[in-house]
C-alpha cells in the first residue's frame, strides 16, 4: 500500500547499484509506484498523470540516475515537486479593513460551521472583535449549532429572522457589524450535497451583498476524485481566495490538497485537526507533502511537544525531583501534560515509518497505555490533597477508600504507590551519585 | 421523490462521453479501451488495486475478441457488488434495532431520519435515538427530523453519556412497543481510539437492554470520499461489526467507487443510497443502476450509437 512507497522504490532501485545506470524500464516501474501512491492518496487521476510525467523527466537526469541512492533521490524529487505545487510561502486571511469579512463555503459535512467556530476563537484570541453570521437557513439546527458554538467561544452570532432571505440577512448583518465597530464578520453559508444552480445563485447574491475580501472553501481531507469538480465549480461561481482542509486528524492522506491547488491556484490557509474549537492549525506545504507520501513529520511532532508542555512547569518539576519533594500533585500534573499530547498512536504517525507499526502495537501504545494513565489519574484524584502531598500517610484504610473512590482495587493502588516509591528512591540514588561525583571532582 | 436515474444523470452525462465512445468501437478490447476504462474507474474513486485486477482479467479473457464490451464490463462490476438484497423491515425481532455509525459529516443523522421515514411508510412505529451528545445542537437536529417524520424520539443532553442515552432509547422503544429503533451516533474519526471505544460501549449498552446485539449496524459513507472510506469501513467493522453500508450524497457528481472494495473486504451488502435531501430520497441500493451510472447508461449509449449510424 501507500505506506511502502519508499520501500517499493528502494526495492526497484536496489539491484542497480552495481550497474550504475538505470534503464528506462526501472524508471517506468518507479513511476508506476508513484502513480499508485498518489492515487491511493486521492490525488485526481489527471493531476497524477501530469505529475508523474514531469517527475519522470526530472528523474532521467544524470544526478538521479548516477546516484547511489536513486530511490531516495526520486522521493526527494517528488517531495519537492509536491511542495512546489502546494506553494512555498504560508499565506493568511486578508484581515485589513474594518470590518474585514470572511465567507466560508463548502459541501455538506465538510465542516463549515465547526470551522467558523474555530476561526472565531482564533481571531478573538488575537484580540479582535468577531461576529458570526449564520447563513445556513436550510439544514435543520444549523443556526442553533452556530449559536451554541458562538456562546462557547464567546462571540456574537447574527441569526436569520423568520422568512429572511440569505442576501437580505447578509445586508442586515453587514450594517450591524459596521455599526457595532466589529473587526471581523464571518459568514457561515449553507452547504449542499452537490453544487446546484440554486446554491450558486445564493452564494453569488450573498457575496454581492457583503463584498467579502476572503472567500474560503472548506474541504474534507478525505474527499476523493470529486475534489477537482467541487473546487472548479465553486471557483468559477464565486471566486475563491483560499482553502481550509478539515479532518486532518483522521488518516486520510489529503491528496485533494494537491488536486485543488492545481485547479484553483488558491493557497491552503489553515487545517482542521480535531473537534475542539482550538483544533485549527497553520498549513505547512512541507508537512503536507510528507503526509501525502506517508513519510512522517518530525517537525510537527517536536512543535507539538513544545506547544503543550509548559517549559516553566518542566523546570519546576526537575527541581522538585532533585530535592526529592516530588509528590502526587506533581505526578498528576505530569500525567495531564502527557494527556495534552494526545494518544501516543497519533504521535506515531508523525514519525518516519510510524505508519508501518503493526496495528497490535499501535493499540497497546494508544488505548492500553492511555487506559493505564487514566487509572493512575483516577487513583490520584481520589486522594485528598494532604495525602497527595504526603504519600506516607496512605495506609490500609486510606488505601481501601482510594480504591473504592477511583473504581479500582487495592492492588492497583498498592501498585501505583510502589512505583511512586521506586521513582523517589531512584532520584535519591541519582542525587547521591551526583554528590559523590562532585566530591570526586574536588 | 428522486429516482435512481434522475439522481445519477449528472454522473452519467459527465462520464458517458469518452467511455461510451470507446464502448461503441467494435474492434475488441484494445489498449485504448482499457486505458479509457481505467481512467473512468479511477476517476470514480475505485481503488487502484481493483482497477488493475479488472483490467488484467479483461485483457486476459477478452482481448481482441469481438464481443460486446459494455456487457462484459457491466457484468464484471455488478458481480463485484454481490447479490442485490432488498431491505425490508423484518417481522421480528422487535424492536428491530439499527445502529448508525460513521465519521463526521457523512450524513448519519439525515440517514437515520430517512430510515425512520422508511419504516413509517412500511406502517411501522419507529423510534429515533439521538446519542450524539458531543456536537453542538446534534440532538436538536434529530428532534427536528423526528417531528417531520412524526415519530418518537429519545435524545440526550449535550455532554450526556452516549451509552446511557442508547440504553434509555432501547428501553423506551420496548416500553412503547416500537417496531424499530434507529440509533444515530456521534460522528467519530476511526483513528481516535477513545471515541471508537465509546462506540463499543454504546453497543454493549444496547445489548444489555435488548439482550441481543443490535440487529443491524450500518456504516454511512459519503459518496464524495476517496480511498479513505475503505480504511474507515475496516476500522469501524473491527469495533462494531458492520452488517450493511449506506452510501449518502450519491446525487452529486461523486461516484462512490470505493464501495467495491468495501463490499469485497467486509463481505456485507450496500443497503441504501441517499439520493437527495428530502425524506423520501433514500433508495434501496441497485447495483445494476449504480454501475450504469458509472459506465454511462445503456439507453443513452444505444440512442447515441443509433444517431451515429
Amino acid at each position: 500500500m501507500f505506506d511502502s512507497l519508499t520501500g517499493a522504490l528502494q526495492k526497484i532501485f536496489k539491484d542497480l547499484r552495481g550497474y550504475g545506470k538505470l534503464s528506462e524500464r526501472n524508471v517506468k516501474d518507479a513511476m508506476r509506484e508513484v502513480r499508485l501512491a498518489l492515487l491511493e492518496a486521492d490525488v485526481h487521476y489527471e493531476v497524477v498523470r501530469e505529475f508523474t510525467a514531469r517527475v519522470r523527466e526530472q528523474c532521467m537526469g544524470d544526478e538521479v540516475l548516477d546516484s547511489v541512492t536513486p530511490g531516495q533521490q526520486v522521493i526527494k524529487r517528488i517531495h519537492d515537486e509536491i511542495v512546489r505545487l502546494l506553494g512555498h510561502e504560508r499565506q493568511d486571511f486578508d484581515l485589513s479593513g474594518k470590518p474585514a469579512s470572511v465567507m466560508l463555503l463548502g459541501l455538506h459535512g465538510a465542516g463549515k460551521t465547526t470551522t467558523a467556530g474555530k476561526l472565531a476563537l482564533r481571531w478573538k484570541g488575537e484580540g479582535k472583535k468577531v461576529v458570526l453570521v449564520a447563513c445556513d437557513i436550510r439544514r435543520p439546527a444549523a443556526v442553533e449549532q452556530l449559536q451554541i458554538l458562538g456562546k462557547q467561544v464567546g462571540v456574537d452570532v447574527i441569526t436569520p429572522e423568520k422568512g429572511e432571505s440569505v442576501p437580505a440577512l447578509g445586508r442586515r448583518a453587514r450594517k450591524r457589524v459596521e455599526a457595532e465597530g466589529a473587526d471581523i464578520a464571518l459568514y457561515d453559508t449553507g452547504g449542499r450535497f452537490q453544487i446546484d444552480e440554486e446554491l450558486v445563485r445564493e452564494l453569488k447574491d450573498l457575496k454581492e451583498a457583503v463584498d467579502p475580501k476572503n472567500v474560503a472553501l472548506v474541504v474534507d481531507a478525505a474527499i476523493g476524485q470529486e475534489s477537482v469538480h467541487v473546487a472548479e465549480t465553486f471557483h468559477e461561481a464565486v471566486g475563491l481566495t483560499g482553502l481550509i482542509l478539515t479532518k486532518l486528524d483522521g488518516d486520510a492522506r489529503g491528496g485533494a490538497a494537491l488536486s485543488i491547488q492545481h485547479v484553483t491556484g488558491c493557497p491552503i490557509l489553515l487545517v482542521g485537526v480535531g473537534e475542539r474549537a482550538e483544533d485549527l492549525e497553520p498549513f505547512y506545504p512541507e508537512r503536507m507533502a510528507s503526509r501525502i507520501l506517508g513519510m512522517g513529520d518530525v517537525v510537527s511532532l517536536v512543535e507539538k511537544a513544545q506547544s503543550v508542555v509548559d517549559q516553566d512547569d518542566m523546570v519546576r518539576m526537575e527541581e522538585r525531583l532533585r530535592r526529592n519533594t516530588f509528590n502526587f500533585e506533581d505526578f498528576l500534573g505530569q500525567l495531564k501534560q502527557m494527556e495534552k499530547m494526545g494518544p501516543l498512536e497519533n504521535l506515531l504517525d508523525m514519525l518516519p515509518g510510524g505508519m508501518d507499526v503493526p496495528e497490535e502495537a499501535r493499540r497497546r501504545m494508544g488505548s492500553d497505555s492511555s487506559k493505564e494513565w487514566g487509572r493512575a489519574k483516577a487513583i490520584i484524584q481520589s486522594m485528598t490533597v494532604t495525602e497527595r502531598r504526603n504519600p506516607a500517610l496512605i495506609k490500609g484504610r486510606r488505601r481501601e477508600r482510594i480504591a473504592r473512590g477511583s473504581g479500582t482495587d487495592k492492588r492497583a493502588v498498592n501498585d501505583l504507590l510502589k512505583r511512586f516509591e521506586q521513582m523517589k528512591r531512584m532520584t535519591k540514588q541519582m542525587k547521591k551519585m551526583e554528590k559523590r561525583l562532585r566530591a570526586g571532582r574536588k | 421523490m428522486v429516482t435512481w436515474i434522475d439522481a445519477l444523470s449528472k454522473t452519467r452525462n459527465k462520464l458517458s462521453g469518452a467511455l461510451a465512445k470507446v464502448f461503441r468501437k467494435s474492434d475488441g478490447l484494445d489498449d485504448d479501451t482499457l486505458e479509457e476504462l481505467e481512467d473512468t474507474l479511477l476517476g470514480a474513486d475505485v481503488s487502484m488495486s481493483l482497477v488493475m485486477e479488472w483490467t488484467e482479467a479483461l485483457q486476459k479473457g477478452y482481448r481482441g475478441l469481438q464481443v460486446s464490451h459494455r456487457e462484459i464490463v457491466h457484468d464484471l462490476l455488478v458481480g463485484a457488488l454481490g447479490e442485490p438484497v432488498a431491505f425490508e423491515w423484518p417481522e421480528e425481532p422487535r424492536p428491530y434495532t439499527v445502529l448508525i455509525v460513521g465519521v463526521n459529516g457523512t450524513g448519519k443523522t439525515t440517514t437515520a431520519a430517512k430510515l425512520a421515514h422508511h419504516a413509517r411508510k412500511a406502517r411501522l412505529k419507529p423510534l429515533l435515538a439521538a446519542t450524539d451528545t458531543f456536537r453542538a445542537a446534534g440532538a436538536d437536529q434529530l428532534r427536528v427530523w423526528a417531528e417531520r417524520v412524526n415519530c418518537d424520539v429519545v435524545a440526550g443532553q449535550q455532554g450526556a453519556d452516549a451509552a446511557a442515552v442508547a440504553y434509555d432509547a432501547v428501553d423506551a422503544a420496548m416500553a412503547r412497543n416500537s417496531d424499530a429503533v434507529i440509533i444515530d451516533t456521534a460522528g467519530r474519526m476511526h483513528t481516535k481510539q477513545p471515541l471508537m471505544n465509546e462506540l463499543g460501549k454504546v453497543r454493549r449498552a444496547i445489548k444489555s437492554r435488548l439482550e441481543r446485539e443490535p440487529d443491524e449496524t450500518w456504516i454511512v459513507l459519503d459518496a464524495g470520499m476517496g480511498q479513505n472510506a475503505i480504511i474507515q469501513a475496516r476500522q469501524f467493522h473491527e469495533m462494531a461489526p458492520v452488517t450493511g453500508v449506506v452510501v449518502t450524497k450519491l446525487d452529486g457528481s461523486s461516484k462512490a467507487g470505493f464501495v467495491f472494495s468495501v463490499v469485497k473486504e467486509l463481505g456485507v451488502p450496500v443497503r441504501f443510497a441517499g439520493l437527495g435531501e428530502g425524506l423520501d430520497d433514500l433508495a434501496v441500493f441497485d447495483p445494476s443502476a449504480f454501475v450504469d451510472a458509472l459506465l454511462g447508461s445503456k439507453q443513452e449509449e444505444t440512442v447515441q450509437s443509433g444517431k451515429g449510424r
